[in-house]
C-alpha cells in the first residue's frame, strides 16, 4: 500500500491496490480482466467523489498538509514560462522559506512572492517547514516595491503553517515585519492576487495576503491559529483539534461565506497533489483571468477597491441606528 | 490629582445607551458586594519584588510598584485618566458590541462574562481627547476583556479612530496591551481586523497624520504584528513584554532556554524596535512635547501654502 495516503482515503486505497493487482494477475496467467478492471475503475471514480465531495474540515487541513501538495516552486515551474528567482532582504539574510522572483506567464510579466515548504526532511530543515523569518517578509515586501516601480502584476502564494517563533525572529522583529507588509500592500499600485496553495498559517499567511483578489485552492485551508492551538487552548486537549477545525471556519466554502476570501480554484480529483500539470493549469488560467479583470482598473480605483474589501471585514452588532429612530 | 483618576471614569460618552450606563456603575462599585473585606482589596504583593503594597499607595503611585518599579497593568479607564486632561474625553462608538459570528461554543457566554467582569462592552474604549491641550484621537486596549484580543469589534472601532484622525485632521494615538492577539473565537474575522488596521493606517500615513503606538503589557500575536507596531513613534512602558510568538510556545519550538530579558520593552530598544521606553510618571509628559514638535511641524506647513 503506498505510504502517503489520508486516513479517509483509505477505502479508495484498497479498491487501486485490488485493480493493481488484477492487472498483474492478467498478466502472469493471460487472462483478460479487462472489464472486471474497468468496473473497479468505474466504482473508484464514484467512491473518490464522494468522499472528496463530503471532506470535514480536519480532512481538508490533512490535504492542505499533504507532504506531497505541489510547492511554490512547483507550481512556478508549471504556471511560468519564464522565471527568474530573486535573492535578499538588503538588510539581513536571505530567506528560503519565503522565495520569490520575476518571470512571465504568457505574454504577462509578473513578480511573485510565496512561501516555500520541503517535500523531504532534508528539504524542509532548509526551507525551515515554510515559517518564514522577518527577513523573508522583508524580502517579499522589497520584490514588491519593485513589481510596483515597473509595473508587473504581483502572485502572491501563500503556504505556511505559522511565521516562525524564536529568537532571531523577535530580535529582528517578525510582528513588524509582518505588520509592515500589510500596511505596505495597501499602496502598491498594480494588482496583487493572493492564493492559498495549503495552509494559511495565521499572520504568518497574512504578511504576504493583502491583495485586490484573494483566493484559496479547493482543499486548503486558512486560519487564525492552527487547530491544535486553539484546541489545546481553549479545550486543555489537543486531540480536540478536530472539533476546533470546525468550529475555527477555516476551509475555502466558509471563508467565502464569511466574505473574507473571493474565490475557489478547483482542483484535480483527490487533490493537488495527484496531478501536478492540471493543478497548475486551473491556477494559471484563474490567475490570468483575474489579472486580466484588474488590469481594467486604474490606480486609483484599484487601491480604492483593496481597502474598501478589507475596510468592510467583521461582524458586529451597533445599537445606536435602533436607538435613533426610537426618538 | 492624577490618583483621584484611578477607578473613576471621568469623561462623557457621546452615544446614548439604550440602558443605565453599566460602565460607571460597576466600575465605581468596584467589583461585587461583600469583597470588600477581603484583604486582597487593601494590598498586593508586587510579583516582581515580592513587596507587599498597600492599594492606596499603589493607586497613588500611578500603579507603579514603589519599590522595584514594576509596572502593573491599568484598565483603558485608568490609561485615558492617565494621559487625557481632566474632563477632557468624548468616547465614541460605546455601543458596538459582539456578535457570535462563527457560532463559535461559548462564546456568548465568555463576552457576557468579561463584560459584567471589566463594564466594558468589548476590549477597546476610543474617542477624541486632549493631551496637554492637544486634541487627539485616542484608543485604549484593555488587557481584562478576553486578555485584549482583537475581534471584529476591536477592529472596527480602531479603524473608526484612524478615520476619526484622518477626517478632522488629528494625531492618533493607540495604547496597545494584549496579550491575546487575535481573537479564536471569531476566527478569520478577527484575523482580517490586523489587515483593516493596517490598511487604514497606510490611509492615515498618506493624510500625513501623525500615529503614536504606545506598547504595554502585555503586547502579543496580533495587536503586535499590526497596528501596534506601526507608529510613526512608538513608545513602550518599562518592562512591557512585547513580542510576536509567546515565550512558551518559542521554547517549545526552539528547545532551549530564553536569553534574559527577552521580549521586554529593553529588549525591543536594544534591538531597534521601538524609539523609547518611557515610565507610566513621565507618559503625558512625553505625549504633550512630541505633539508640541509636531504642531510646530504642522504650523510651518500651512505657513509653506
Amino acid at each position: 500500500m503506498p505510504s502517503n495516503y489520508l486516513d479517509f482515503e483509505k477505502p479508495l486505497v484498497e479498491l487501486e491496490e485490488k485493480v493493481n493487482e488484477l492487472k498483474s494477475f492478467m498478466e502472469e496467467k493471460e487472462i483478460d480482466l479487462t472489464e472486471e478492471i474497468e468496473r473497479l475503475n468505474k466504482r473508484a471514480k464514484v467512491l473518490q467523489e464522494e468522499i472528496f465531495s463530503n471532506l470535514e474540515p480536519w480532512q481538508i487541513l490533512q490535504i492542505a498538509r499533504h507532504p506531497e501538495r505541489p510547492t511554490t516552486l512547483d507550481y512556478i515551474e508549471l504556471v511560468c514560462d519564464e522565471f527568474i528567482e530573486l535573492h535578499g532582504d538588503r538588510q539581513f539574510s536571505d530567506d528560503k522559506a519565503l522565495i520569490g522572483g520575476i518571470g512571465r506567464i504568457g505574454d504577462v510579466p509578473v513578480t511573485i512572492i510565496g512561501h516555500q515548504k520541503g517535500k523531504t526532511t532534508k528539504d524542509n530543515i532548509e526551507r525551515n517547514f515554510g515559517m518564514a523569518h522577518p527577513e523573508g517578509y522583508r524580502k517579499a515586501l522589497r520584490l514588491m516595491k519593485q513589481a510596483d516601480k515597473f509595473n508587473r502584476p504581483i502572485i502572491a502564494l501563500i503556504n505556511t503553517p505559522g511565521a516562525y517563533p524564536g529568537v532571531g525572529a523577535e530580535e529582528r522583529g517578525q510582528a513588524e515585519a509582518i505588520a509592515r507588509n500589510m500596511m505596505e500592500m495597501a499602496g502598491i499600485k498594480v494588482p496583487i492576487i493572493v492564493v492559498i496553495i495549503g495552509e494559511g498559517g495565521s499572520g504568518g499567511a497574512l504578511g504576504i495576503g493583502v491583495g485586490d483578489r484573494v483566493l484559496m485552492l479547493e482543499y486548503t485551508y486558512y486560519s487564525v491559529c492552527s487547530p491544535e492551538a486553539c484546541a489545546a487552548i481553549l479545550w486543555k486537549d489537543a486531540k480536540e483539534a478536530e472539533t476546533a477545525a470546525k468550529a475555527l471556519k477555516i476551509t475555502a466554502k466558509d471563508l467565502m461565506e464569511l466574505e473574507i476570501v473571493d474565490g475557489i480554484v478547483s482542483e484535480p480529483p483527490g487533490g493537488a497533489h495527484k496531478d501536478y500539470q492540471l493543478s497548475a493549469q486551473l491556477l494559471r488560467d484563474e490567475i490570468l483571468k483575474e489579472i486580466n479583470k484588474l488590469n481594467e482598473l486604474s490606480p486609483e480605483e484599484l487601491l480604492k477597491q483593496r481597502y474598501n474589501k478589507f475596510r468592510k471585514m467583521g461582524q458586529i452588532k451597533e445599537e445606536s441606528e435602533k436607538i435613533l429612530s426610537e426618538l | 490629582m492624577l490618583k483621584d483618576f484611578f477607578g473613576k471614569s471621568k469623561y462623557v460618552t457621546v452615544e446614548r445607551k439604550s440602558r443605565p450606563s453599566r460602565r460607571s456603575s460597576e466600575v465605581e462599585g468596584s467589583g461585587k458586594e461583600g469583597r470588600k473585606e477581603m484583604p486582597d482589596d487593601l494590598w498586593t504583593k508586587c510579583k516582581e519584588c515580592k513587596e507587599i503594597i498597600f492599594n492606596k499607595k499603589l493607586a497613588e503611585n500611578l500603579k507603579v510598584c514603589p519599590s522595584c518599579g514594576k509596572h502593573f497593568r491599568l484598565t483603558a479607564t485608568e490609561r485615558i485618566s492617565l494621559l487625557i486632561d481632566e474632563g477632557k474625553f468624548e468616547e465614541y462608538d460605546a455601543n458596538l458590541e459582539a456578535i457570535n459570528p462563527l457560532d463559535f461554543p461559548n462564546y456568548e457566554e465568555k463576552v457576557e462574562k468579561y463584560q459584567r467582569k471589566t463594564g466594558l462592552k468589548d476590549a477597546v474604549i476610543t474617542g477624541i481627547g486632549d493631551i496637554n491641550g492637544h486634541t487627539v484621537s485616542l484608543a485604549a486596549l484593555d488587557s481584562r476583556f478576553l486578555m485584549g484580543s482583537m475581534n471584529s469589534v476591536v477592529g472596527e472601532k480602531l479603524t473608526r479612530a484612524i478615520e476619526r484622525a484622518i477626517d478632522q485632521e488629528l494625531p492618533l494615538i493607540i495604547v496597545a496591551g494584549g496579550g491575546g492577539g487575535a481573537r479564536m473565537y471569531e476566527g478569520m474575522l478577527s484575523l482580517m481586523q490586523m489587515a483593516k488596521t493596517s490598511v487604514a493606517l497606510k490611509q492615515l500615513e498618506q493624510a500625513g497624520q501623525l500615529f503614536i503606538s504606545i506598547l504595554t503589557d502585555p503586547t502579543y500575536g496580533g495587536i503586535s504584528a499590526s497596528f501596534a507596531s506601526l507608529g510613526d513613534i512608538n513608545i513602550a512602558e518599562p518592562g512591557a513584554k512585547i513580542g510576536f510568538a509567546g515565550p512558551r510556545v518559542i521554547k517549545q519550538t526552539i528547545n532551549k532556554d530564553l536569553p534574559a530579558g527577552f521580549q521586554t520593552a529593553e529588549f525591543l530598544l536594544k534591538y531597534g524596535m521601538i524609539d523609547k521606553v518611557v515610565k507610566r510618571s513621565e507618559l503625558k509628559h512625553t505625549l504633550g512635547k512630541i505633539l508640541d514638535i509636531h504642531q510646530m511641524g504642522s504650523m510651518r506647513g500651512e505657513r509653506d501654502a
